[in-house]
């Protein structure tokens, strides 16, 4: 009975969020009176098996199969579906990405489980674990318990456990070669590819002003173009912008664009999905401009201006020129 | 393959999963049971998410032909969700009417899936996540519950004879291509096509289209026991100090630059 990290790595690279989601098990798995395990999935983990048994876990699991060289959903959910069976995991723990999001719900439900998705913080209490995820694009937080057998299900929003906390030790790697053949897979998936070269690096950019849905139609972007150009600031955008085609997909900020870190950011109209959070959590000093003060991006700024866009934009390219 | 039959397999019958969520400005409060907000008082809207998967739906039965069904479990005020499904051009609707408060993911598919059998479609659309509850699960648990292949955060869907070729979106701008038998279920990721409004006459014509009504038990769907419990909303804290700036806005804006320049000393 105890907690299971499951890793994700592409072509032997780690994810960078693994080892925050193994920070997590080890802190769920102490707060429980429990221990962790990890297991990684993929062909020729024996490296990153390695790497693991350096860490303080009772047991690191290396699924090892051909067929899971290449992500798809059938072959993961078949082979963790097996092990979990197998090892009998109290609660599995996952980082929240793409590849998870992808198949996380279809393990859970093929073991009649619902798995808590995207899950920001937890707390122990009498030996119950309590998990806390967001509702409303991050203006409403719930309190979720399990409440029917093992194994539990959760994967770990981006950032919201510290790799660094990750604690040495060791443990014994066990090789684990999940039963899987060709015709259990139904999709085939192609080699990643990205579509173009990037014109605009906004990663290196110093000074970034981010626009949202606040600015309301494709005419407006030019009030935000003046206000970037005077602070000398690059300019860029919220997903919905980019999908509109107001600005290209080169200037997207967020889990789907470019992860930015500049001195400031400045985000006008941008409510603060975690989606684009992500994207720019790494900033120094963030300023939001925003009609809603309940906006969650509001939770993240030092310095914020609750106000209409349309008024105070015009009065700080005026500030900016004094 | 003979051509008439080629032809005639490229017609595609969609059905389109469909959500009615809070619209994206509400201002929320906390219901007094502490277990779903106060819906009084609230405007209502399609979840966008699923506005793109319902817009991806269109555009393929605009390319092959066939037809496209809306599905939207929920309340009774979710036919105003329903009507602008059809009115964008939605051929036909099925409505589950039951409680949208069902906070458990699994729960809420099964009933779909239990209507989506019904239709034997080729392919199932649902957008990726719904902007109220954010499980981000309903389209890969249907998935799973109708024995489909799947593929997730998905920008382009290109339908071929009995197999479907898409474009899913990886992390960090990049992308690959997937390929899978038909039928299967995607998820369709915000931005697919543009979004289309209903017409004048998409109007007037989605009144008189079919709109089949059930409910879970009807379509012969047991509440299960949910495998994980609610147990309080609330409001998140702050857990940054914010130096905000509010009323006139010239005198927020030379505030901010002011602190911009001499406190932050980014400028």
């Amino acid at each position: 009975m105890s907690v299971l990290a499951v890793l994700e790595q592409r072509g032997g690279q780690w994810h960078r969020m693994s080892f925050e989601t193994l920070a997590a098990a080890q802190q769920m798995a102490e707060e429980l009176g429990t221990t962790a395990s990890a297991a990684v999935l993929g062909h020729g983990v024996d490296a990153l098996a390695k790497e693991l048994a350096a860490k303080r876990l009772d047991r690191v699991y290396a699924l090892e199969h051909e067929l899971l060289k290449e992500y798809t959903p059938d072959a993961f959910t078949l082979a963790l579906a097996e092990h979990i069976d197998r090892s009998k995991p109290a609660l599995v723990l996952f980082p929240h990405t793409y590849q998870v999001r992808d198949f996380l719900p279809k393990l859970a439900t093929r073991l009649d489980r619902i798995a808590v998705s995207d899950v920001v913080a937890h707390r122990v209490e009498g030996g119950t674990l309590t998990l806390v995820r967001q509702l409303f694009q991050g203006k409403v937080n719930v309190d979720v318990c399990f409440s029917g057998a093992a194994p539990h299900f959760a994967s770990l929003q981006a950032g919201a456990y510290r790799a660094d906390r990750v604690v040495a030790g060791s443990a014994a790697v066990e090789a684990v070669a999940p039963a899987l053949s060709p015709s259990g897979i139904r999709t085939r998936p192609g080699e990643p590819f990205r579509e173009s070269q990037r014109a605009v690096d906004l990663s290196a950019a110093e000074l970034i002003v981010s626009v949202g849905r606040g600015i309301k139609e494709a005419g407006n972007i030019p009030l935000i173009e003046n206000l970037a150009k005077a602070l000398g600031a690059e300019l860029a955008a919220s997903r919905p912008i980019c999908d509109a085609g107001w600005l290209p997909m080169e200037r997207q900020v967020g889990s789907s664009g470019q992860t930015v870190a500049p001195k400031l950011y400045m985000a006008v109209g941008i409510s603060g999905a975690i989606q684009h959070l992500v994207g720019m959590k790494g900033a120094r000093t963030v300023v939001a401009i925003n009609k809603d003060a309940d906006a969650p991006i509001f939770e993240i700024a030092d310095y914020g201006i609750v106000g209409d866009l349309f008024q105070v934009v015009p009065a700080l390219i005026d500030a900016l020129k004094k | 393959m003979p051509a008439q039959q080629a032809e005639a397999r490229a017609t595609m019958k969609i059905v389109v999963a469909i959500k009615q969520v809070p619209a994206r400005d509400s201002q929320l409060r906390v219901a007094a049971s502490g277990r779903w907000i106060e819906e009084e008082g609230l405007e209502y809207e399609i979840n966008e998410p699923d506005a793109y998967a319902l817009e991806a739906g269109l555009r393929l039965k605009e390319k092959h032909g066939g037809e496209v069904i809306a599905l939207c479990a929920g309340p009774a005020r979710a036919a105003k969700a329903i009507l602008e499904a059809l009115a964008k051009g939605a051929d036909r609707a099925i409505h589950i009417e039951e409680d949208a408060t069902a906070l458990d993911p699994l729960a809420r598919a099964r009933q779909l899936a239990a209507a989506v059998k019904s239709e034997a479609p080729d392919l199932v659309l649902t957008g990726l996540q719904s902007e109220d509850l954010g499980y981000g699960q309903t389209g890969v648990i249907l998935a799973e519950l109708l024995g489909l292949p799947h593929s997730t955060i998905i920008m382009e869907i290109e339908a071929l004879p009995g197999v479907i070729r898409v474009k899913r979106e990886l992390e960090d701008g990049w992308f690959q291509h997937v390929e899978m038998p038909l039928p299967a279920l995607i998820a369709v990721q915000s931005g697919i096509g543009k979004l289309r409004y209903a017409t004048l006459m998409g109007i007037k014509k989605a009144k008189s289209k079919e709109v089949r009504r059930v409910t879970a038990a009807s379509l012969g769907v047991e509440p299960g026991a949910p495998s994980i419990s609610v147990e309080r909303l609330y409001l998140p804290e702050r857990t940054k100090r914010t130096q905000l700036f509010e009323g006139d806005p010239k005198q927020a804006a030379a505030q901010l630059v002011e602190k911009l320049r001499f406190e932050a000393r980014v400028l």
